[in-house]
Protein backbone atom coordinates (compact mmCIF):
# COMPACT_ATOMS: atom_id res chain seq x y z
CA UNK A 1 0.00 0.00 0.00
CA UNK A 2 1.30 3.52 -0.33
CA UNK A 3 1.54 5.83 2.47
CA UNK A 4 0.18 9.55 2.35
CA UNK A 5 3.27 12.12 2.94
CA UNK A 6 1.94 12.50 6.91
CA UNK A 7 1.95 9.07 7.28
CA UNK A 8 5.77 8.95 6.10
CA UNK A 9 6.70 11.77 8.04
CA UNK A 10 5.08 9.65 11.09
CA UNK A 11 6.50 6.22 10.57
CA UNK A 12 10.16 8.30 10.73
CA UNK A 13 9.57 10.02 13.83
CA UNK A 14 8.50 6.57 15.39
CA UNK A 15 11.72 5.46 13.86
CA UNK A 16 13.80 7.87 15.33
CA UNK A 17 12.08 7.33 18.88
CA UNK A 18 12.74 4.06 18.71
CA UNK A 19 16.60 4.63 17.59
CA UNK A 20 17.48 7.12 20.19
CA UNK A 21 16.14 4.15 22.72
CA UNK A 22 17.96 1.62 21.25
CA UNK A 23 20.76 3.35 23.06
CA UNK A 24 19.23 4.55 25.82
CA UNK A 25 17.10 1.39 26.95
CA UNK A 26 15.23 3.89 29.09
CA UNK A 27 11.71 4.54 27.40
CA UNK A 28 11.46 1.45 25.59
CA UNK A 29 10.23 2.80 22.50
CA UNK A 30 12.77 0.28 20.34
CA UNK A 31 11.02 -2.61 21.99
CA UNK A 32 9.50 -4.89 18.82
CA UNK A 33 5.86 -4.52 21.03
CA UNK A 34 5.51 -0.78 21.43
CA UNK A 35 7.51 0.28 17.86
CA UNK A 36 5.79 -2.11 15.90
CA UNK A 37 2.46 -0.88 17.61
CA UNK A 38 3.50 2.69 16.98
CA UNK A 39 4.30 2.17 13.25
CA UNK A 40 1.29 0.22 12.92
CA UNK A 41 -1.25 3.43 14.36
CA UNK A 42 0.40 5.69 12.20
CA UNK A 43 -0.13 3.85 9.09
CA UNK A 44 -3.73 2.26 10.17
CA UNK A 45 -2.62 -1.17 9.93
CA UNK A 46 -2.61 -1.35 13.74
CA UNK A 47 -3.78 -5.14 14.32
CA UNK A 48 -1.46 -6.75 11.93
CA UNK A 49 1.40 -4.65 13.35
CA UNK A 50 0.17 -5.48 16.97
CA UNK A 51 0.61 -9.00 16.28
CA UNK A 52 4.26 -8.73 14.49
CA UNK A 53 5.16 -6.96 17.65
CA UNK A 54 3.78 -9.17 20.13
CA UNK A 55 5.61 -12.39 18.29
CA UNK A 56 9.03 -10.06 17.62
CA UNK A 57 8.88 -9.64 21.52
CA UNK A 58 8.76 -13.14 22.38
CA UNK A 59 11.54 -13.54 19.88
CA UNK A 60 13.23 -10.53 21.84
CA UNK A 61 12.54 -10.89 25.20
CA UNK A 62 16.31 -11.79 26.39
CA UNK A 63 18.26 -9.60 24.01
CA UNK A 64 19.93 -7.03 26.62
CA UNK A 65 23.15 -4.82 26.19
CA UNK A 66 25.34 -6.14 28.81
CA UNK A 67 28.43 -4.70 29.90
CA UNK A 68 29.65 -3.00 26.26
CA UNK A 69 28.51 -6.32 24.29
CA UNK A 70 25.32 -5.03 22.04
CA UNK A 71 22.55 -7.14 21.66
CA UNK A 72 20.73 -7.86 18.38
CA UNK A 73 19.08 -4.30 17.45
CA UNK A 74 15.65 -4.30 18.14
CA UNK A 75 15.30 -0.99 17.13
CA UNK A 76 15.68 -1.43 13.54
CA UNK A 77 14.54 -4.94 13.53
CA UNK A 78 11.00 -3.89 14.83
CA UNK A 79 10.70 -0.66 12.82
CA UNK A 80 11.73 -1.86 9.54
CA UNK A 81 10.11 -5.26 9.65
CA UNK A 82 6.53 -3.45 10.28
CA UNK A 83 7.22 -0.61 7.77
CA UNK A 84 8.08 -4.06 5.08
CA UNK A 85 4.71 -5.38 6.54
CA UNK A 86 3.11 -2.74 5.81
CA UNK A 87 3.80 -1.85 2.55
CA UNK A 88 3.58 -5.34 1.42
CA UNK A 89 -0.07 -5.21 1.99
CA UNK A 90 -1.04 -8.97 3.30
CA UNK A 91 -2.01 -7.83 6.52
CA UNK A 92 -2.04 -10.44 8.86
CA UNK A 93 -0.67 -12.70 6.63
CA UNK A 94 2.27 -10.85 5.65
CA UNK A 95 3.10 -11.20 9.63
CA UNK A 96 5.69 -14.49 9.27
CA UNK A 97 7.51 -13.28 5.95
CA UNK A 98 7.78 -10.11 8.48
CA UNK A 99 9.34 -12.05 11.29
CA UNK A 100 11.88 -13.66 8.74
CA UNK A 101 13.01 -10.56 7.55
CA UNK A 102 13.35 -8.90 10.95
CA UNK A 103 16.35 -11.02 12.43
CA UNK A 104 18.69 -10.25 9.50
CA UNK A 105 17.66 -6.50 10.27
CA UNK A 106 18.62 -7.14 13.88
CA UNK A 107 22.24 -8.11 12.70
CA UNK A 108 22.53 -5.50 10.05
CA UNK A 109 21.05 -2.96 12.87
CA UNK A 110 23.90 -3.89 15.57
CA UNK A 111 26.03 -3.48 12.33
CA UNK A 112 24.88 0.13 12.57
CA UNK A 113 25.04 0.44 16.20
CA UNK A 114 28.94 -0.61 16.47
CA UNK A 115 29.79 2.18 14.08
CA UNK A 116 27.57 4.75 15.53
CA UNK A 117 28.98 3.61 18.91
CA UNK A 118 32.40 4.10 17.34
CA UNK A 119 31.47 8.05 15.75
CA UNK A 120 30.24 8.50 19.26
CA UNK A 121 33.96 8.38 20.31
CA UNK A 122 35.13 11.16 18.49
CA UNK A 123 32.12 12.91 19.79
CA UNK A 124 33.58 12.53 23.22
CA UNK A 125 36.69 14.01 22.27
CA UNK A 126 34.71 16.90 21.26
CA UNK A 127 33.10 17.28 24.53
CA UNK A 128 36.59 17.29 26.06
CA UNK A 129 37.28 20.00 24.61
CA UNK A 130 34.42 21.71 25.20
CA UNK A 131 35.05 21.13 29.35
CA UNK A 132 38.46 22.41 29.34
CA UNK A 133 36.91 25.79 28.80
CA UNK A 134 33.96 25.12 31.04
CA UNK A 135 31.27 25.46 28.67
CA UNK A 136 28.28 23.70 29.80
CA UNK A 137 26.39 24.45 26.63
CA UNK A 138 28.73 23.18 24.03
CA UNK A 139 29.17 19.41 26.34
CA UNK A 140 24.84 19.59 26.36
CA UNK A 141 25.23 20.04 22.96
CA UNK A 142 27.42 16.95 21.69
CA UNK A 143 26.27 14.81 23.86
CA UNK A 144 22.32 15.88 22.27
CA UNK A 145 23.67 15.53 19.01
CA UNK A 146 25.10 12.18 19.93
CA UNK A 147 21.73 11.24 20.70
CA UNK A 148 20.29 12.42 17.60
CA UNK A 149 22.80 10.39 15.64
CA UNK A 150 21.46 7.33 17.17
CA UNK A 151 17.51 8.04 16.31
CA UNK A 152 19.25 9.20 12.92
CA UNK A 153 20.69 5.17 12.67
CA UNK A 154 17.13 4.20 12.53
CA UNK A 155 15.29 6.90 11.43
CA UNK A 156 17.46 7.16 7.96
CA UNK A 157 16.68 3.29 6.87
CA UNK A 158 13.57 3.41 8.22
CA UNK A 159 13.05 6.51 5.38
CA UNK A 160 14.66 4.40 2.46
CA UNK A 161 12.65 1.40 2.69
CA UNK A 162 9.76 3.51 2.20
CA UNK A 163 11.36 5.27 -0.74
CA UNK A 164 12.77 1.98 -2.58
CA UNK A 165 10.14 -0.60 -1.26
CA UNK A 166 10.14 -3.87 0.57
CA UNK A 167 11.69 -6.23 -2.01
CA UNK A 168 14.72 -4.77 -2.63
CA UNK A 169 15.45 -4.59 1.00
CA UNK A 170 15.32 -8.02 1.32
CA UNK A 171 17.81 -8.61 -1.68
CA UNK A 172 20.44 -6.09 0.12
CA UNK A 173 20.33 -8.07 3.29
CA UNK A 174 20.64 -11.58 1.40
CA UNK A 175 23.80 -9.98 -0.35
CA UNK A 176 25.87 -9.07 3.22
CA UNK A 177 28.34 -11.22 3.78
CA UNK A 178 29.04 -13.41 6.65
CA UNK A 179 32.53 -12.92 7.00
CA UNK A 180 31.71 -9.06 7.84
CA UNK A 181 29.11 -9.08 10.28
CA UNK A 182 30.56 -11.94 12.06
CA UNK A 183 34.16 -10.03 11.97
CA UNK A 184 32.62 -7.59 13.51
CA UNK A 185 31.43 -9.44 16.29
CA UNK A 186 34.55 -10.74 17.00
CA UNK A 187 36.02 -7.35 17.21
CA UNK A 188 33.11 -6.08 19.26
CA UNK A 189 34.37 -9.03 21.84
CA UNK A 190 37.69 -7.16 22.39
CA UNK A 191 37.31 -3.54 22.06
CA UNK A 192 35.99 -3.32 25.56
CA UNK A 193 39.80 -3.64 26.68
CA UNK A 194 40.49 -0.75 25.28
CA UNK A 195 38.24 1.30 28.06
CA UNK A 196 39.34 -1.18 31.14
CA UNK A 197 43.21 -0.45 29.82
CA UNK A 198 42.29 3.28 30.47
CA UNK A 199 41.05 2.94 34.00
CA UNK A 200 43.35 0.69 34.99
CA UNK A 201 46.05 3.04 34.03
CA UNK A 202 44.55 5.41 35.74
CA UNK A 203 43.55 3.78 39.18
CA UNK A 204 46.39 1.03 39.25
CA UNK A 205 49.59 1.84 42.08
CA UNK A 206 51.98 -0.73 43.07
CA UNK A 207 49.91 -1.48 45.99
CA UNK A 208 46.67 -2.85 44.64
CA UNK A 209 47.75 -4.64 41.48
CA UNK A 210 47.51 -7.81 43.27
CA UNK A 211 44.08 -7.41 44.28
CA UNK A 212 43.67 -7.24 39.77
CA UNK A 213 44.82 -10.05 39.59
CA UNK A 214 42.83 -11.94 42.94
CA UNK A 215 39.53 -10.76 41.08
CA UNK A 216 41.23 -11.91 37.75
CA UNK A 217 41.24 -15.21 38.98
CA UNK A 218 37.75 -15.35 41.00
CA UNK A 219 36.03 -14.20 38.07
CA UNK A 220 37.32 -17.49 36.21
CA UNK A 221 34.44 -19.39 38.82
CA UNK A 222 31.42 -19.16 36.65
CA UNK A 223 29.29 -19.56 39.83
CA UNK A 224 30.08 -17.05 41.94
CA UNK A 225 28.01 -13.51 40.29
CA UNK A 226 29.55 -10.00 39.56
CA UNK A 227 27.42 -9.18 43.03
CA UNK A 228 29.26 -11.90 44.39
CA UNK A 229 32.55 -10.89 43.36
CA UNK A 230 31.86 -7.23 44.94
CA UNK A 231 31.60 -8.72 48.17
CA UNK A 232 34.86 -10.58 48.03
CA UNK A 233 35.74 -7.31 46.85
CA UNK A 234 34.52 -5.42 49.78
CA UNK A 235 35.82 -7.86 52.19
CA UNK A 236 39.06 -7.64 50.94
CA UNK A 237 39.34 -4.06 50.77
CA UNK A 238 38.63 -4.05 54.74
CA UNK A 239 40.65 -6.61 55.43
CA UNK A 240 43.20 -4.80 54.05
CA UNK A 241 42.36 -1.44 55.52
CA UNK A 242 42.20 -2.84 58.86
CA UNK A 243 45.75 -4.72 58.75
CA UNK A 244 47.04 -1.57 57.77
CA UNK A 245 46.02 0.67 60.76
CA UNK A 246 47.05 -1.87 63.10
CA UNK A 247 50.78 -2.37 61.31
CA UNK A 248 50.94 1.35 60.84
CA UNK A 249 52.22 4.44 62.53
CA UNK A 250 49.27 3.75 65.10
CA UNK A 251 48.13 6.82 64.30
CA UNK A 252 44.92 6.10 66.08
CA UNK A 253 41.91 7.17 64.22
CA UNK A 254 38.80 6.86 65.63
CA UNK A 255 38.50 3.05 64.94
CA UNK A 256 35.27 4.05 63.03
CA UNK A 257 35.74 1.78 60.42
CA UNK A 258 32.49 0.73 59.58
CA UNK A 259 32.52 1.13 56.18
CA UNK A 260 30.31 2.83 54.83
CA UNK A 261 30.85 1.65 50.90
CA UNK A 262 30.20 -1.68 51.73
CA UNK A 263 27.07 -0.03 53.58
CA UNK A 264 25.58 1.44 50.39
CA UNK A 265 26.26 -1.56 48.51
CA UNK A 266 24.42 -3.28 50.63
CA UNK A 267 21.38 -1.44 50.74
CA UNK A 268 20.33 -1.40 46.93
CA UNK B 1 32.72 29.74 57.92
CA UNK B 2 30.99 30.80 54.85
CA UNK B 3 27.52 29.80 53.85
CA UNK B 4 27.28 25.84 52.89
CA UNK B 5 26.71 25.16 49.15
CA UNK B 6 23.84 23.33 48.65
CA UNK B 7 21.83 20.63 46.29
CA UNK B 8 18.15 21.99 46.20
CA UNK B 9 15.61 19.16 45.23
CA UNK B 10 14.93 21.19 41.59
CA UNK B 11 18.69 20.34 41.21
CA UNK B 12 18.22 16.71 42.20
CA UNK B 13 15.02 16.15 40.15
CA UNK B 14 17.10 18.03 37.30
CA UNK B 15 19.96 15.90 37.15
CA UNK B 16 17.78 12.55 37.56
CA UNK B 17 16.04 13.83 34.23
CA UNK B 18 19.24 14.52 32.94
CA UNK B 19 20.44 10.64 33.33
CA UNK B 20 18.03 9.43 31.24
CA UNK B 21 19.97 10.17 28.66
CA UNK B 22 23.03 8.55 30.52
CA UNK B 23 24.02 6.26 27.49
CA UNK B 24 22.96 8.79 25.07
CA UNK B 25 26.72 9.27 23.85
CA UNK B 26 27.90 5.57 24.47
CA UNK B 27 31.28 4.74 23.29
CA UNK B 28 34.28 2.89 23.07
CA UNK B 29 36.26 4.89 24.24
CA UNK B 30 34.62 5.83 28.02
CA UNK B 31 31.27 4.41 26.96
CA UNK B 32 29.00 6.25 29.44
CA UNK B 33 31.15 9.01 30.29
CA UNK B 34 29.45 11.77 28.09
CA UNK B 35 26.36 10.80 29.75
CA UNK B 36 27.45 11.30 32.90
CA UNK B 37 28.83 14.60 32.71
CA UNK B 38 25.45 15.27 30.80
CA UNK B 39 23.74 14.12 34.44
CA UNK B 40 26.41 16.25 36.78
CA UNK B 41 25.73 19.55 34.49
CA UNK B 42 23.30 20.91 37.52
CA UNK B 43 25.11 19.99 40.16
CA UNK B 44 28.63 21.58 38.33
CA UNK B 45 26.82 24.50 37.69
CA UNK B 46 25.03 25.18 41.14
CA UNK B 47 28.55 23.69 43.35
CA UNK B 48 31.14 25.65 41.15
CA UNK B 49 30.99 29.38 40.33
CA UNK B 50 34.28 29.77 38.52
CA UNK B 51 35.49 29.18 35.15
CA UNK B 52 38.37 26.94 36.11
CA UNK B 53 36.72 25.00 38.94
CA UNK B 54 33.65 24.21 36.47
CA UNK B 55 35.92 23.04 33.91
CA UNK B 56 38.02 20.65 36.43
CA UNK B 57 34.74 19.26 37.53
CA UNK B 58 33.16 18.84 33.67
CA UNK B 59 37.01 17.52 32.95
CA UNK B 60 36.66 14.92 36.28
CA UNK B 61 33.35 13.70 35.37
CA UNK B 62 33.86 12.49 31.66
CA UNK B 63 36.34 9.93 32.92
CA UNK B 64 35.21 5.95 31.95
CA UNK B 65 31.60 5.03 33.43
CA UNK B 66 29.78 2.30 32.31
CA UNK B 67 27.18 0.04 34.15
CA UNK B 68 23.19 -0.63 33.97
CA UNK B 69 21.72 2.78 33.03
CA UNK B 70 19.45 2.90 36.42
CA UNK B 71 21.74 1.39 38.82
CA UNK B 72 24.10 4.40 37.79
CA UNK B 73 21.10 6.98 40.30
CA UNK B 74 22.43 5.67 43.41
CA UNK B 75 26.00 6.16 42.12
CA UNK B 76 25.11 9.17 40.56
CA UNK B 77 23.07 10.05 44.11
CA UNK B 78 27.02 9.36 46.24
CA UNK B 79 28.93 11.43 44.05
CA UNK B 80 26.67 14.39 44.24
CA UNK B 81 27.02 14.14 48.10
CA UNK B 82 31.00 13.77 47.70
CA UNK B 83 31.06 16.80 45.07
CA UNK B 84 29.10 19.23 47.30
CA UNK B 85 31.56 18.42 50.33
CA UNK B 86 34.25 19.30 47.79
CA UNK B 87 32.90 22.22 47.14
CA UNK B 88 32.38 22.94 50.67
CA UNK B 89 36.49 22.66 51.03
CA UNK B 90 36.57 19.19 52.27
CA UNK B 91 39.58 17.18 50.84
CA UNK B 92 37.45 15.34 48.33
CA UNK B 93 40.09 14.06 45.22
CA UNK B 94 39.25 12.88 41.91
CA UNK B 95 40.53 9.78 42.65
CA UNK B 96 38.26 9.24 45.62
CA UNK B 97 35.61 10.22 43.13
CA UNK B 98 36.75 7.96 40.53
CA UNK B 99 37.28 5.17 43.04
CA UNK B 100 33.61 5.24 43.74
CA UNK B 101 32.11 5.57 41.06
CA UNK B 102 34.10 2.45 39.02
CA UNK B 103 33.95 0.64 43.08
CA UNK B 104 30.22 0.71 42.32
CA UNK B 105 29.65 0.19 38.93
CA UNK B 106 30.45 -3.32 38.37
CA UNK B 107 28.21 -4.94 41.44
CA UNK B 108 25.49 -2.64 40.87
CA UNK B 109 25.78 -3.85 37.31
CA UNK B 110 25.82 -7.70 38.44
CA UNK B 111 22.14 -6.42 40.04
CA UNK B 112 20.66 -4.36 37.31
CA UNK B 113 21.51 -6.77 34.70
CA UNK B 114 19.94 -9.40 36.02
CA UNK B 115 16.86 -7.53 37.88
CA UNK B 116 15.79 -5.57 35.33
CA UNK B 117 16.69 -7.35 31.80
CA UNK B 118 16.52 -10.23 32.48
CA UNK B 119 13.58 -10.38 35.32
CA UNK B 120 11.28 -7.62 34.83
CA UNK B 121 11.83 -7.41 31.05
CA UNK B 122 11.00 -10.84 30.37
CA UNK B 123 7.93 -11.02 32.52
CA UNK B 124 6.40 -7.58 31.50
CA UNK B 125 6.74 -8.83 27.87
CA UNK B 126 5.60 -12.15 28.08
CA UNK B 127 2.73 -10.84 29.28
CA UNK B 128 2.25 -8.02 26.99
CA UNK B 129 3.12 -9.77 23.82
CA UNK B 130 0.41 -12.52 24.56
CA UNK B 131 -2.16 -9.77 24.71
CA UNK B 132 -0.63 -8.15 21.86
CA UNK B 133 -0.90 -11.57 19.76
CA UNK B 134 -4.89 -11.88 20.54
CA UNK B 135 -4.78 -8.32 18.67
CA UNK B 136 -5.64 -6.60 22.15
CA UNK B 137 -3.97 -3.12 22.65
CA UNK B 138 -4.00 -2.81 26.07
CA UNK B 139 -0.50 -5.45 25.80
CA UNK B 140 1.92 -2.85 24.40
CA UNK B 141 0.18 0.31 26.66
CA UNK B 142 0.72 -1.72 30.00
CA UNK B 143 4.04 -2.46 29.01
CA UNK B 144 5.25 1.14 28.46
CA UNK B 145 3.36 1.96 31.62
CA UNK B 146 4.77 -0.39 34.38
CA UNK B 147 8.00 -0.52 32.68
CA UNK B 148 8.10 3.30 32.94
CA UNK B 149 6.75 3.40 36.49
CA UNK B 150 8.65 1.07 37.72
CA UNK B 151 12.09 2.79 35.47
CA UNK B 152 11.19 6.04 37.43
CA UNK B 153 10.67 5.46 40.52
CA UNK B 154 13.18 3.19 40.73
CA UNK B 155 15.95 5.63 39.85
CA UNK B 156 14.50 8.86 41.70
CA UNK B 157 14.32 6.84 44.96
CA UNK B 158 17.99 5.08 44.73
CA UNK B 159 19.68 8.44 43.88
CA UNK B 160 17.88 10.26 46.51
CA UNK B 161 19.26 7.18 48.68
CA UNK B 162 22.37 7.57 47.74
CA UNK B 163 22.84 10.95 48.24
CA UNK B 164 21.82 10.92 51.91
CA UNK B 165 24.28 8.07 52.14
CA UNK B 166 26.93 10.13 50.85
CA UNK B 167 26.92 12.99 53.00
CA UNK B 168 26.94 10.52 56.06
CA UNK B 169 30.64 9.53 54.19
CA UNK B 170 31.96 12.41 54.48
CA UNK B 171 30.54 13.71 57.39
CA UNK B 172 33.25 12.43 59.85
CA UNK B 173 36.37 13.69 57.89
CA UNK B 174 38.74 13.41 61.65
CA UNK B 175 39.08 9.82 61.59
CA UNK B 176 40.66 9.73 57.97
CA UNK B 177 37.62 7.86 56.88
CA UNK B 178 38.01 9.45 53.51
CA UNK B 179 41.56 8.23 53.15
CA UNK B 180 40.42 4.79 53.66
CA UNK B 181 37.42 5.30 51.49
CA UNK B 182 39.72 6.53 48.52
CA UNK B 183 41.80 3.40 48.80
CA UNK B 184 39.02 1.09 50.14
CA UNK B 185 37.19 2.30 46.42
CA UNK B 186 41.23 1.80 44.53
CA UNK B 187 41.10 -2.09 46.06
CA UNK B 188 37.72 -2.91 45.19
CA UNK B 189 38.09 -0.96 41.60
CA UNK B 190 40.73 -2.78 40.58
CA UNK B 191 39.63 -5.88 42.01
CA UNK B 192 36.33 -5.24 40.11
CA UNK B 193 38.70 -4.76 36.86
CA UNK B 194 40.08 -7.80 37.09
CA UNK B 195 36.96 -9.61 37.01
CA UNK B 196 35.54 -8.01 34.23
CA UNK B 197 38.20 -8.38 32.30
CA UNK B 198 38.08 -11.46 33.03
CA UNK B 199 34.01 -11.81 32.20
CA UNK B 200 33.72 -8.99 29.38
CA UNK B 201 36.82 -9.21 27.42
CA UNK B 202 35.88 -12.35 25.06
CA UNK B 203 38.32 -13.31 22.66
CA UNK B 204 37.80 -16.79 21.24
CA UNK B 205 40.38 -18.75 18.88
CA UNK B 206 38.86 -21.18 16.47
CA UNK B 207 41.61 -23.42 15.03
CA UNK B 208 41.00 -26.78 16.52
CA UNK B 209 44.31 -28.66 18.07
CA UNK B 210 43.49 -32.17 17.85
CA UNK B 211 40.55 -34.12 17.33
CA UNK B 212 40.54 -37.91 19.12
CA UNK B 213 37.59 -40.60 18.17
CA UNK B 214 36.34 -41.70 21.08
CA UNK B 215 35.20 -45.30 22.43
CA UNK B 216 31.94 -47.00 21.33
CA UNK B 217 29.37 -46.28 24.68
CA UNK B 218 31.62 -42.82 25.18
CA UNK B 219 29.54 -40.66 22.92
CA UNK B 220 25.22 -40.82 21.88
CA UNK B 221 24.69 -43.57 18.66
CA UNK B 222 22.37 -41.40 17.19
CA UNK B 223 21.43 -44.78 14.68
CA UNK B 224 20.33 -46.58 17.61
CA UNK B 225 18.20 -44.36 19.33
CA UNK B 226 14.06 -45.03 19.25
CA UNK B 227 12.03 -43.16 16.91
CA UNK B 228 10.03 -40.06 18.12
CA UNK B 229 10.36 -38.45 21.29
CA UNK B 230 11.35 -41.20 22.99
CA UNK B 231 14.76 -41.85 21.13
CA UNK B 232 14.87 -37.66 22.28
CA UNK B 233 14.44 -38.90 25.81
CA UNK B 234 17.24 -41.47 25.50
CA UNK B 235 19.68 -39.36 24.01
CA UNK B 236 18.96 -36.27 26.65
CA UNK B 237 19.46 -38.99 29.12
CA UNK B 238 22.83 -40.25 27.58
CA UNK B 239 24.32 -36.62 27.64
CA UNK B 240 23.29 -35.96 30.71
CA UNK B 241 25.44 -39.29 31.87
CA UNK B 242 28.38 -37.95 30.23
CA UNK B 243 28.29 -38.87 26.75
CA UNK B 244 29.79 -36.44 24.12
CA UNK B 245 27.37 -35.51 20.92
CA UNK B 246 29.46 -36.84 18.36
CA UNK B 247 31.77 -39.59 18.09
CA UNK B 248 35.20 -37.33 18.04
CA UNK B 249 36.38 -35.14 20.89
CA UNK B 250 37.46 -32.15 19.30
CA UNK B 251 40.01 -29.87 20.96
CA UNK B 252 40.58 -26.15 20.21
CA UNK B 253 43.17 -23.80 20.39
CA UNK B 254 40.94 -21.80 23.20
CA UNK B 255 40.33 -25.31 24.91
CA UNK B 256 44.21 -25.29 25.96
CA UNK B 257 44.19 -21.34 26.67
CA UNK B 258 41.84 -21.78 28.99
CA UNK B 259 43.56 -24.76 30.61
CA UNK B 260 45.75 -22.49 31.52
CA UNK B 261 43.03 -19.99 32.99
CA UNK B 262 40.00 -18.79 31.23
CA UNK B 263 40.17 -15.67 29.41
CA UNK B 264 43.95 -15.38 29.59
CA UNK B 265 43.96 -13.79 25.95
CA UNK B 266 41.18 -10.86 27.10
CA UNK B 267 43.99 -10.33 29.74
CA UNK B 268 46.92 -10.16 27.37
CA UNK B 269 45.08 -7.88 25.04
CA UNK B 270 44.17 -5.37 27.98
CA UNK B 271 47.67 -5.04 28.87
CA UNK B 272 48.51 -4.60 25.37
CA UNK B 273 46.23 -1.62 25.18
CA UNK B 274 47.44 -0.18 28.20
CA UNK B 275 51.22 -0.56 27.22
CA UNK B 276 49.78 1.05 24.01
CA UNK B 277 48.11 4.07 25.74
CA UNK B 278 50.97 4.84 27.72
CA UNK B 279 53.04 5.04 24.60
CA UNK B 280 50.26 7.86 23.56
CA UNK B 281 48.50 5.45 21.05
CA UNK B 282 45.12 7.12 20.10
CA UNK B 283 42.24 4.95 21.81
CA UNK B 284 40.05 4.92 18.16
CA UNK B 285 43.43 4.20 16.39
CA UNK B 286 43.36 0.79 18.73
CA UNK B 287 39.41 0.22 18.82
CA UNK B 288 39.60 0.38 14.79
CA UNK B 289 42.41 -1.66 14.57
CA UNK B 290 40.43 -4.18 16.93
CA UNK B 291 37.73 -4.78 14.79
CA UNK B 292 40.23 -4.89 11.80
CA UNK B 293 41.85 -7.79 13.63
CA UNK B 294 38.48 -9.12 13.94
CA UNK B 295 37.73 -9.23 10.20
CA UNK B 296 41.16 -10.42 9.43
CA UNK B 297 41.20 -13.08 11.88
CA UNK B 298 37.87 -14.33 11.62
CA UNK B 299 38.56 -14.78 7.66
CA UNK B 300 41.23 -16.89 7.76
CA UNK B 301 39.60 -19.15 10.37
CA UNK B 302 41.71 -17.94 13.82
CA UNK B 303 38.89 -16.68 15.63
Amino acid sequence: MDLTMIQIILVVIVAFLAGVEGILDEFHFHQPIIACTLIGLVTGELVPCLILGGTLQLIALGWANIGAAVAPDAALASVASAIILVLGGQGEEGVTSAIAIAVPLAVAGLLLTIIVRTLATGIVHLMDAAAREGNFRRVDMWHIIAIIMQGLRIAIPAALIVAIGAAPVRDLLQAMPAWLTDGLAVGGGMVVAVGYAMVINMMATREVWPFFAIGFVLATIPSITLLGLGGIGVALALIYLALTKQGGSGNGGNGNTGDPLGKIIDDY
Amino acid sequence: MAEQLKLSKKDRVAIWWRSTFIQGSWNYERMQNGGWAFSMIPAIKRLYKTKEDRAAALQRHLEFFNTHPYVASPIIGVTLALEEERANGAPVDDKAIQGVKVGMMGPLAGIGDPTFWFTVKPILGALAASLALTGNILGPILYFVLWNLIRMGFTWYTQELGYKAGSKITEDLSGGLLQDITKGASILGMFILGSLVNRWVSVAFAPTVSEVQLDEGAYIDWDELPAGSEGIKTALEQQAAGRSLSDTSVTTLQDNLDSLIPGLAGLLITLLCMWLLRKKVSPIVMILGLFVIGIVFHSIGLM
